[in-house]
């Protein structure tokens, strides 16, 4: 096993969240009220933004999702003072969106997606140590929704669980349990 | 073997997050022990794999939508001021669970008068025809009275036909039953709160449907226990 070190986080993609300046100009005509610039800002955040939708809620949700989020952008774009990078601004209103419409149906929705359900996932033939992508969505779709959200947060966009126990208004220890047992559960699509 | 304390403690241990003291005793496990060594590398491997998941554009152009979402509609004045009833969200949604009752109400009438006497297509023309004048709230409120009259005969239906019904599958009906007369109150009252939510509308009467649905094939097994 290649040991990490301390700074394991390296290993984690530096998300989205920090994308160059070059939103700034738009991010300026678009508080003026020019919408051709916000749509060349949504054309260069939607596929980032329809992700994160997709996997916190489901695919049927994320078109929905994604045009709240650009939505609210939109009506709250005076707000944004640049103090970090459009695109982290943006990602926090998307977070707010998914856990909103999660909070929204809450009971109902825990109801058909049991979140106390063993985290069981079909074991995947091992094809040499990699995950095939597509497979790891589709497993990623059966977690429940606390892990998966952790999950998300975490590996795939970056945040620290000191955030994500902020957004969810839980603890690190929540979170940390919740990314263990998501990551085993996606594990098991490794076994051989 | 498995030692638990680590294999729990192996994501923090993944991602650098254990103390100086934990780290050197997590690695003086590892040295050790083979199946830990393993877990781990799959979890790095889990993690990698997430780091690496690509955006993903929308299957359809959602721009058109959010365009009409920011920019402000003319002012015009109508020729009629007020919206037709099916215009709205929760008249949408009404006319969505129009649909759905109705068909299950036909059913519910086919299978108690019997094939030769059924007629669900008038049936379906004698319903619709009559919501164009109605308002928003007339409407929704017939949607859901209409939604409750359906339930009912279908229930009627089931009851008639319930000791027909082995106790296990009465006992899974009443199960699914109990669960989605639960997700419709929970719905209803998530609507009730935000009522021009399409999200939560759409839900709603997805719920009602399936209720529907769920009473109609009940419904048709009790008839064909007969």
């Amino acid at each position: 096993m290649t040991t990490p070190t301390r700074g394991a986080r390296a290993l984690k993609r530096i998300p989205a969240r920090q994308r160059s300046d070059s939103d700034a100009v738009e991010v300026a005509l678009a508080t003026s009220g020019d919408t051709h610039a916000f749509e060349r800002l949504y054309r260069s955040h939607v596929g980032r933004i329809h992700a994160l939708t997709r996997r916190m809620l489901s695919p049927d949700e994320a078109d929905d999702a994604t045009q709240d989020v650009f939505i609210r952008a939109w009506q709250k774009l005076e707000s944004f003072r640049g103090e970090s990078a459009f695109g982290t601004w943006l990602h926090k209103i998307a977070v707010n969106v998914c856990l909103g419409r999660r909070a929204q149906l809450g009971q109902a929705r825990a109801r058909y997606h049991a979140d106390d359900a063993p985290l069981e996932t079909v074991p995947h033939p091992h094809t040499g140590g990699a995950l095939d992508r597509v497979d790891f969505e589709t497993a990623l779709e059966q977690l429940p929704d606390g892990a998966r959200q952790v999950f998300v947060l975490h590996d795939v966009e970056g945040y620290r669980h000191e955030e994500i126990a902020e957004m969810l208004g839980t603890v690190t220890g929540t979170s940390k349990s919740q990314l263990h047992r998501a990551r085993m559960a996606l594990r098991q699509h490794l076994e051989r | 073997m498995v030692t638990e304390h680590w294999t729990d403690r192996l994501s923090e241990y993944v991602d650098g997050e254990l103390t100086r003291a934990e780290q050197a005793a997590c690695e003086a496990h590892l040295a050790t022990c083979a199946e830990c060594r393993a877990v781990g590398e799959d979890l790095l491997a889990v993690a990698h794999t997430a780091a690496a998941l690509p955006a993903d554009d929308p299957a359809r152009d959602l721009w058109p939508g959010i365009f009409s979402a920011i920019t402000p509609q003319p002012k015009v004045v109508p020729l009629v001021r007020r919206r037709p009833w099916y215009a709205s969200v929760p008249g949408l949604a009404a006319a969505a669970a129009i649909v759905a009752i109705v068909s299950g109400g036909s059913v519910w009438l086919a299978m108690r008068q019997g094939p030769a006497t059924a007629a669900p297509t008038s049936i379906v023309v004698a319903s619709t025809t009559e919501q164009p004048t109605a308002t928003v709230a007339p409407a929704a409120a017939r949607a859901e009275q209409t939604y409750d009259a359906a339930v009912a005969d279908l229930r009627k239906v089931l009851d008639a036909g319930r000791g027909r019904l082995d106790s296990t599958t009465l006992r899974v009906l009443e199960r699914n039953l109990a669960t989605i007369d639960s997700a419709v109150a929970d719905a209803q009252r998530a609507v009730a709160s935000d009522p021009n939510n399409a999200y939560l509308n759409a839900y709603l009467a997805r719920t009602m449907r399936r209720k529907v649905d769920l009473l109609r094939q009940a419904a048709t097994l009790a008839r064909a226990e007969t």
